[in-house]
């Protein structure tokens, strides 16, 4: 089933087996757990954000639950592009692609990052410029139209494999932000990342999480992410991939419906077994047959019709 | 997260604490399981449940001051108030009739569940017990109770101050060779679990063993506590023999640090 032909997608000249992905920040900081998500039955997987230099991240909590979903400000954690290389080189016999995610303080620190990964073997790089918990990076500049430019300017000037952009729902109108990305040529878009969010104990009075401030991930930002990809989809021809709140194949359609050409999952694997990339594949090859569809692609943005 | 008032809070030696409390969850654990402590204010960390009663629902970990966030646990005084999300992970599982039960100093902490319910149940043959010297063994009245009824419970401490000195793997080659056991579980420093890994595949003795990582969120999402294809928080943090077989690469030999990058043991 996994190996339907109505499941392949092909994205911004990545060949993916079926249109679920891992998205950032989930597992993905070593080899052996991307070759564990990939064996589940991902169509790609993407890592966790790495910049030039290492990270610790934040203290605990780093990840509380609440109604819904999940609030994290993990303060991207990593080792630096350069100890990562090797993380990259080793994840070369996934089968399916991989894709670094990369962040950095500034146009040409996304760039040099974006570059070592791809030297390493990076099939594709997806530029995080919507983490919304760390200063100088990610949502501050995803949020301002003149800097998406100039970073993906930056990073197309230098790599020559497919650039994508995950975009920050935190923004007044994400369609202005889709079209500086894409006019700048990211090959692909990725929304979305987490909504702004905090969580505080009653008891103590306190913040739960150490950096007060997180992103809040799963079912309660899935209508969020929906309407962004509709919208994003409106604005933009280059492919758009949903993220936000997909544990079901239901959830996976109404991406695609839409706009979405492929789905990132997280948060779900907090609930479910890895197996879940496999069983939305499933669903979603289901749907199509019972629907007459031959693949994804008729489907995507079906929505906008009507 | 639930936040509960922490009860007594009971020295075990100077410098580790068992941090009692109240919580329904946690009082269903089973042995071997892991909570998440939010020391609010200060930090979260995984500890395993070194008690837990079902009726009463009175449980506690234990904790070894190693750092800030040990140290502010275990300034807590009764009526302070913690976090705590779990119980989290797999568990020990009880197989066959006769179970050899090694620890070594902290380690000690979330065997002493198995080790009682082993006894309960007639299992328990054989316990060893290292500490690096005699203030720092803990536990030493639970472990008593438990082996009475002729349970061999050997103590070796590094300086000889108790019991046998030396390491508690310098003998365990005669002891697995002498006594046929169905299982040995083991939890306690890396380097110690390693030899016990290596000499239980010598004389080919099932093993189960907790092993510790950074654990952060706690739900098998962010990666910090990897090893191989596994996460020791969802996969782990019990692990058999099998399981060590696939990771012995990094088993005994790194681990990731806070910013994921390789640190040796």
């Amino acid at each position: 089933m996994l190996g339907s032909r109505c499941l392949k997608v092909e994205i911004a000249g990545l060949k993916l087996h079926n249109p679920t992905m891992l998205a950032s920040g989930i597992l993905g900081i070593t080899a052996s757990s991307l070759r564990q998500v990939a064996r589940a039955g991902a169509g790609a997987v993407v890592t966790k954000s790495i910049g030039l230099r290492q990270r610790e991240g934040y203290k605990n909590p780093t990840t509380v639950q609440v109604e819904c979903g999940l609030i994290n400000a993990m303060g991207l954690p990593n080792p630096g592009i350069e100890e990562f290389k090797a993380e990259i080189e080793e994840a070369k016999d996934l089968e399916v692609p991989l894709i670094v995610s990369v962040y950095g303080f500034s146009a040409e620190e996304y760039a040099k990052a974006a570059s070592l990964a791809v030297e390493a073997g990076a099939d594709a790089v997806e530029l995080n410029l919507s983490c919304p918990h760390v200063e100088g990076t990610g949502t501050e500049m995803g949020q301002n139209p003149t800097a998406v430019t100039q970073v993906v300017s930056e990073v197309k000037r230098n790599i020559r494999k497919p650039v994508f952009v995950k975009l920050t729902p935190n923004v007044s109108d994400i369609a202005d932000v889709a079209v500086a990305a894409a006019e700048a040529g990211a090959d692909a878009l990725t929304a979305i990342n987490t909504v702004r969010a905090m969580k505080i104990d009653i008891e103590t009075g306190l913040t739960v999480l150490s950096n007060k401030i997180g992103g809040l991930s799963g079912a309660a930002i899935k209508p969020i992410a929906v309407r962004c990809v509709y919208e994003i989809y409106d604005a933009v021809e280059v492919p758009v991939i949903g993220c936000g709140g997909i544990s079901t194949w239901q959830d996976a359609v109404e991406f695609m419906l839409a706009g979405a050409s492929a789905v990132q999952i997280g948060t779900a694997i907090a609930y479910e077994d890895l197996g879940i990339f496999g069983l939305v594949a499933e669903g979603i090859a289901a749907y199509l047959r019972r629907k007459g569809h031959r693949s994804v692609e008729d489907i995507v943005g079906l929505s906008h019709g009507n | 997260m639930r936040t509960v008032e922490t009860g007594a809070v009971k020295p075990e030696s100077p410098t580790v604490k068992s941090i009692f409390f109240k919580d329904a969850l946690c009082a269903r654990a089973k042995p071997g399981q892991f909570v998440m402590v939010w020391i609010p204010g200060v930090d979260e960390i995984p500890l395993g449940l070194s008690s837990f009663h079902r009726e009463s629902r009175v449980c506690s970990v234990t904790v070894a001051e190693v750092g800030e966030a040990t140290e502010a646990l275990n300034q807590r005084k009764a009526g302070d108030l913690i976090g705590v999300r779990g119980p989290f992970g797999n568990h020990f599982e009880i197989v066959g009739d006769e179970a050899l039960v090694i620890g070594g100093g902290i380690g000690l902490a979330p065997l002493m569940p198995l080790i009682e319910s082993l006894a309960e149940r007639g299992h328990l043959s054989s316990i060893l017990i290292g500490a690096r010297t005699s203030g720092s063994l803990i536990f030493l009245d639970r472990l008593k109770r438990a082996a009475e009824g002729g349970i061999e419970l050997t103590v070796t401490t590094d300086d000889g101050s108790y019991g046998v000195k030396g390491l508690v793997t310098d003998d365990l080659d005669r002891v697995l060779s002498s006594s046929s056991f169905d299982i040995v579980y083991a939890c306690g420093p890396e380097d110690m679990l390693y030899k016990v890994y290596h000499l239980a595949e010598r004389h080919r003795m099932p093993l189960q063993v907790s092993l510790e990582r950074i654990i952060l969120c706690a739900m098998g999402i962010c990666g910090s506590c990897v090893i191989g294809p596994y996460r020791v928080c969802r996969d782990g943090p019990v692990f058999t023999s099998e399981q060590l077989r696939e990771v012995e690469k990094e088993f005994g030999k790194y681990k990731h640090g806070f910013n994921g990058g390789r640190i040796p043991i």
